[in-house]
């Protein structure tokens, strides 16, 4: 969109990225998008905005086209049509305009393990343009509380620790835009909880928006203000997990997870017309 | 504060604690290449096999070469005339694979150690990674072949500074090469995984027997001539014998070298994005990952 485009005239937090006609642009933005892989479709038209300060939980089976959508709104998958708008930028084209102020964290990737995780930081933050790279290392480090370990191999740290290194990792930048593929993955529930505070934290006082695609249905119920359900590359619920739980008359997000994958709820609780709107 | 990104909420008071230079910005990009850079050089230093294992393989070619060289010396009139052709030679032909290697290895490691799917997600763009690789092969080039040439001249005095001039046109023209065979061969682990690895780490011995690295274009048969001199190295061989064997720098073989060199470093860049692209369509960036 042309309007997208910074404006000669405007002051200076007009002239932001994401404020489109005088108005700031939802952190993400996606219309009708399509992902064909072969002739397999992995995402198959989905449309849907997020409001800033909001954490929105992406569920699905296996194959249900959640990796494919993080990757598109990361910028590392080029749909096959369709819009994709993160902080105003379209990610097929100018993705480069607003990578330093996202980041992502996933169990699927991993930072080098030959490196201390002051090193890894370091890295990582001149990647991302950092100016007071030493001053933010240990602001991080503080919050997350890396102090003990700074100066170990990221390979020789338990899981526990290795998780919250990656979590230092994806906030260094201070994101706006949090990408987060299965943030709890293999952690006990005590570093899971702890996981779980830092996220709702990250956003309430940051302003953050967050997604997070998960298989932990409780993980969801509490960190989530929003729930998209996926099938089969199609949004089939959109709504907050209190209005899903209510609307399929179920006690636990589980239980409507089950529900949807199995195919056993009644059509029109489904409705996907209806949430496709609503998004 | 005019480096500030000015599209960021961090530079317009919102209360975020990370300041972000613009990412437009020559000195961001800067701070990128250095961020690379840093990350292979801690590597390097972190673990002394590995750094023993860049200087490996160069020191055993040298020392058979240098040997087998000295043997033919005392029996043939040719190779005593001839001294350095080989051991010139093994050392020109291991700045070509190391810094192929070098290239190419540097950014295996990112696959091997699923940090491939971060690079891609940061700033970090396609032209600075590449400008990375590019002085990260330098960097293990100089680990790996300062002690061996050191050592060919404290073992069979053979010094390759002593090329003087020459050495620095075949420096050049080797290096730019590997760096063509590093673009493609990593371009092709982007697109097609990590089923392309053995391509990465063989394409530079392909043309080994067209460089002709220790014998003259002549002895290959006739119609295999244009393919020899279709590559570079090709140039910087004949290069060497003839500076060896008839002390002549000849100037027109380094040039015709760069000329080749610039046409293939231009398609091999191209080559690459075009794969990386190829790879954000079929989706090959996410599946590496996992």
């Amino acid at each position: 969109m042309n309007s997208t485009k910074l404006a000669a005239g405007k002051s200076k937090s007009e002239q932001r990225l994401n404020v489109v006609d005088g108005s700031e642009a939802p952190p993400v933005r996606v219309r009708n998008l399509y992902k064909v892989y072969d002739e397999v479709m992995a995402v198959a038209g989905i449309s849907f905005e997020l409001k800033p300060r909001s954490i929105t939980a992406l569920l699905g089976g296996n194959g249900a086209g959640k990796t494919t959508t993080i990757a598109m709104l990361m910028g590392l998958v080029i749909p096959t049509s369709g819009d994709v708008r993160v902080l105003g930028a379209d990610m097929a084209r100018d993705r480069h305009k607003v990578l330093h102020r996202m980041n992502f964290e996933s169990p699927y990737a991993d930072v080098p393990h030959r490196l201390t995780v002051r090193q890894n930081l370091e890295v990582f933050g001149r990647l991302y343009g950092l100016i007071d790279l030493a001053g933010r290392i240990g602001e991080v480090a503080g919050e997350l509380q890396l102090g003990e370990f700074l100066e170990r191999p990221y390979g020789k740290l338990s899981a526990g620790q290795k998780t919250r290194v990656s979590l230092a990792k994806a906030l260094i930048n201070d994101p706006e835009l949090l990408l987060l593929d299965e943030p709890t993955a293999s952690l006990d529930p005590d570093t899971a909880d702890w996981v779980r505070t830092q996220l709702r934290r990250y956003c309430d006082v940051r302003g953050a928006t967050i997604v997070l695609a998960s298989h932990n249905m409780a993980e969801v119920e509490r960190l989530a203000d929003r729930v998209i359900m996926l099938e089969k590359g199609r949004i089939v619920a959109d709504e907050t997990p209190a209005e899903l739980i209510a609307r399929f008359g179920r006690d636990t997000l589980e239980e409507v997870f089950l529900d949807i994958a199995r195919g056993s709820q009644a059509e029109e609780a489904r409705a996907p017309e209806d949430t496709d709107e609503r998004a | 504060m005019s480096e500030l990104d000015p599209n960021d909420a961090r530079a317009h008071g919102s209360g975020r604690s990370a300041r972000i230079a613009d990412p437009a910005s020559l000195n961001a990009a800067a701070r990128r290449v250095l961020g690379m850079v840093l990350r292979y050089w801690y590597v390097i230093r972190s673990s002394w096999p590995r750094t023993a294992e860049l200087i490996y393989w160069p020191l055993v070619q040298m020392l058979m070469w240098g040997f087998l060289q000295s043997y033919l010396a005392e029996r043939s009139g040719f190779a005593a005339n001839a001294a350095g052709l080989f051991i010139g030679g093994v050392l020109l032909w291991d700045i070509l694979v190391r810094s192929q290697l070098g290239f190419a290895v540097a950014f295996l490691e990112e696959v091997w150690s699923r940090n491939l799917g971060h690079l891609m997600m940061s700033p970090l763009r396609p032209n600075e990674l590449v400008i990375s690789l590019i002085l990260v092969s330098l960097l293990k080039l100089g680990v790996a072949m300062v002690p061996v040439a050191l050592l060919a001249y404290l073992f069979f005095g053979f010094n390759l500074l002593s090329l003087g001039l020459a050495f620095a046109a075949f420096f050049a023209n080797l290096v730019i090469m590997s760096w063509s065979l590093g673009l493609v061969s990593t371009g092709a682990v982007i697109r097609w995984g990590m089923g392309a690895e053995s391509f990465a780490w063989l394409v530079v011995f392909a043309l080994m027997p067209l460089c002709c690295v220790y014998y003259p274009v002549s002895t290959l048969p006739g119609w295999m001539h244009p393919l020899a001199y279709a590559l570079p190295p090709t140039y910087v061989f004949e290069g060497l014998r003839a500076l060896v064997l008839h002390q002549t720098f000849e100037a027109g073989l380094m040039a015709r070298a760069l000329a080749l060199n610039v046409v293939y470093f231009v398609l091999a860049l191209g080559v690459f994005h075009h794969f990386l692209r190829s790879a954000r369509i079929n989706g090959s960036l996410v599946q590496m990952g996992e």
